[in-house]
């Protein structure tokens, strides 16, 4: 691979890593789900770049499938089932300050890059393997702990998602012959996902008259008036 | 080494002397995108003139440290100037003299000496002007670090004359992480460090919210304009390490000759110029941070600076 797709795969890479802080660091579910689209391009984007150079059907397709799937139908399903209200300017309440998340979330990313180079560096593997395995396997621990952090029913189904993105960005590195009734497989399940998550969300919205489950933790005698 | 020195010294005198033009032409454009005429791009030259010829008025309460302030302020960026390639891309006669966290020093000196000397007069605005500006300081150090760790990791040296030749060669290298993150980093710095939109409004005039302004609210005559002139300097200076070093090392001289130094001047402020395009829509575009979420915005520097860090220094 040529040291220019290296340093692009590389720069898709490191914004794929901001990306997935992103959708911690925002207050509003709207930069989120925008978050999330951006992190998906730039997963398709490292697929496209490895698949350049040697030539590579499967990951192009690969990549193809993410571009039309996450930051199109995705998003696309999510507004269509949950509420437009939701999406507007909203701050979410967060169990933790973001400055502090977000050092929480440094300190994920760095444990991801100590726990994957010794090992990486003893199996011996290549340039690509080299930068997207600690990528992705930051962005899946990312994915969870916004997870954990977020209290707003949208961001969390968005941090699962960011949490598949990871595990693919790792993946197209690791394994670049995967067939691509796999990933059609993988791609048709997160839109299942977010379907479910989707109507789940409405008919939490419906009976509480919010979306936000963090204030759902408590048990009642009696339902809201 | 007679060349080396002259260089060295033109380099100052172009930070000197097109600093205030920078600024006008930031301030005009500001107002065009606002669909208003806007003042002058000679403006803060008319500004300085009429600051020198004006007498000082001084407090009788201040100490030495009040009158020494300015002269400091105004100093310290011609000291960097001196070590940073503004026209040549070969190191000049004092180029060694420090590196870039010397520099980074050296400007931090003159921040130092306004915060105390805006505590000095005990103007109430100018105590808290300046506890802001350090907290915005001190939140912006651990990117300065940061990104001068990845900078000198990458480019083995933390001379400015040496990054700039080794960053971007092979071309290729112009699209790694660490470069293009820094380069993201380093504007969040620069707003943040020279108080322009979402941290501070520049062009404000409530002093409640006043940042970075503040410091320079008790100064008048020729200190006003110093402390002016040395803010301008330092912003032009720090857009210089930013595009000079960082971003497009390219059009500055590389002979020890007249004639390619003399070429260097117009194409750096080209280069200038594009930046105060892109400060202006930054400007416009973003709106002012309330106080508590300029934290926010900086760690969001940081983690982009760990990103730069991680992607490049670890994964090696």
């Amino acid at each position: 691979m040529s040291l220019l797709l290296a340093n692009l795969n590389a720069l898709a890479g490191g914004l794929f890593l901001i990306t997935a802080f992103g959708i911690i660091a925002t207050r509003q579910v709207q930069d989120c789900l925008r978050f999330f689209i951006f992190q998906s391009i730039f997963l398709a984007a490292s697929a496209f770049v490895l698949g350049a150079q040697p030539l590579s059907w499967h990951l192009i397709a690969v990549g193809a499938i993410n571009l039309i799937t996450k930051p199109v139908l995705i998003p696309w399903v999510l507004r269509k089932m949950v509420r437009e209200e939701v999406y507007t300017r909203r701050e979410i309440n967060q169990i933790i300050s973001i400055p502090t998340s977000l050092m929480i979330a440094l300190i994920l990313a760095v444990a991801a890059y100590f726990i994957s180079v010794p090992w990486l560096g003893a199996v011996g593997a290549d340039g690509a393997v080299r930068i997207n395995v600690p990528i992705g396997l930051a962005g899946v621990l990312l994915g969870t702990y916004t997870l954990t952090v977020r209290r707003e029913a949208v961001p969390q189904i968005l941090g699962i998602l960011a949490m598949e993105n990871g595990a693919f960005f790792a993946g197209v590195a690791i394994a670049p012959d995967l067939p691509v009734i796999a990933e059609l497989a993988v791609a048709f399940d997160v839109l299942i996902l977010a379907f479910v998550v989707g109507i789940l969300t409405r008919t939490v919205h419906e009976r509480t008259g919010t979306t936000a489950v963090g204030n759902l933790a408590k048990l009642r005698e009696e339902p809201r008036q | 080494m007679a060349f080396r020195i002259t260089f060295n010294i033109m380099q100052v005198l172009v930070v000197m002397g097109f600093s205030p033009l920078a600024v006008g032409v930031l301030n005009r454009l500001k107002e065009i995108i606002q669909s208003k005429r806007g003042p002058s791009i000679f403006q803060p030259y008319r500004d300085l003139w009429k600051l020198f010829s004006k007498d000082e008025v001084i407090s009788e309460e201040s100490s030495w440290i009040f009158r020494v302030t300015p002269y400091i302020v105004f100093v310290t960026p011609i000291f960097v100037a001196l070590l940073i390639p503004v026209l040549t891309s070969y190191p000049l006669f004092w180029a060694f003299m420090a590196d870039m966290v010397g520099g980074g020093f050296i400007l931090a000196l003159g921040g130092f000496f306004a915060t105390l000397a805006a505590v000095d007069t005990a103007n109430p605005y100018g105590p808290m002007g300046a506890s802001r500006t350090r907290m915005v300081g001190f939140l912006a150090e651990p990117v300065f670090i940061i990104v001068f760790f990845t900078v000198s990791v990458v480019a083995n040296s933390t001379i400015p004359f040496i990054v700039q030749q080794v960053w971007v060669t092979p071309l290729a290298n112009f699209f790694k992480p660490s470069h293009i993150l820094l380069l993201l980093a380093f504007v969040m710095l620069i707003l943040a460090e020279k108080g322009r939109i979402p941290v501070d409004n520049p062009s404000g005039h409530f002093e409640l919210a006043m940042i970075d302004e503040a410091k320079d609210l008790e100064y008048s005559g020729r200190g006003a304009a110093l402390m002016k002139w040395g803010g301008w300097m330092k912003l032009f200076v720090l857009m210089i390490i930013f595009l000079n070093i960082l971003v497009t090392p390219w059009g500055l001289a590389a002979n020890l000759n007249w004639g390619e130094v003399f070429l260097a001047i117009p194409l750096v402020f080209i280069k200038v110029l594009l930046f105060v395009v892109l400060l202006a829509i930054i400007e416009s575009w973003l709106a002012k941070l309330r106080l508590f979420r300029i934290s926010e915005f900086m760690s969001a520097a940081f983690v982009i600076s760990v990103v730069a860090m991680i992607t490049s220094v670890f994964a090696r």
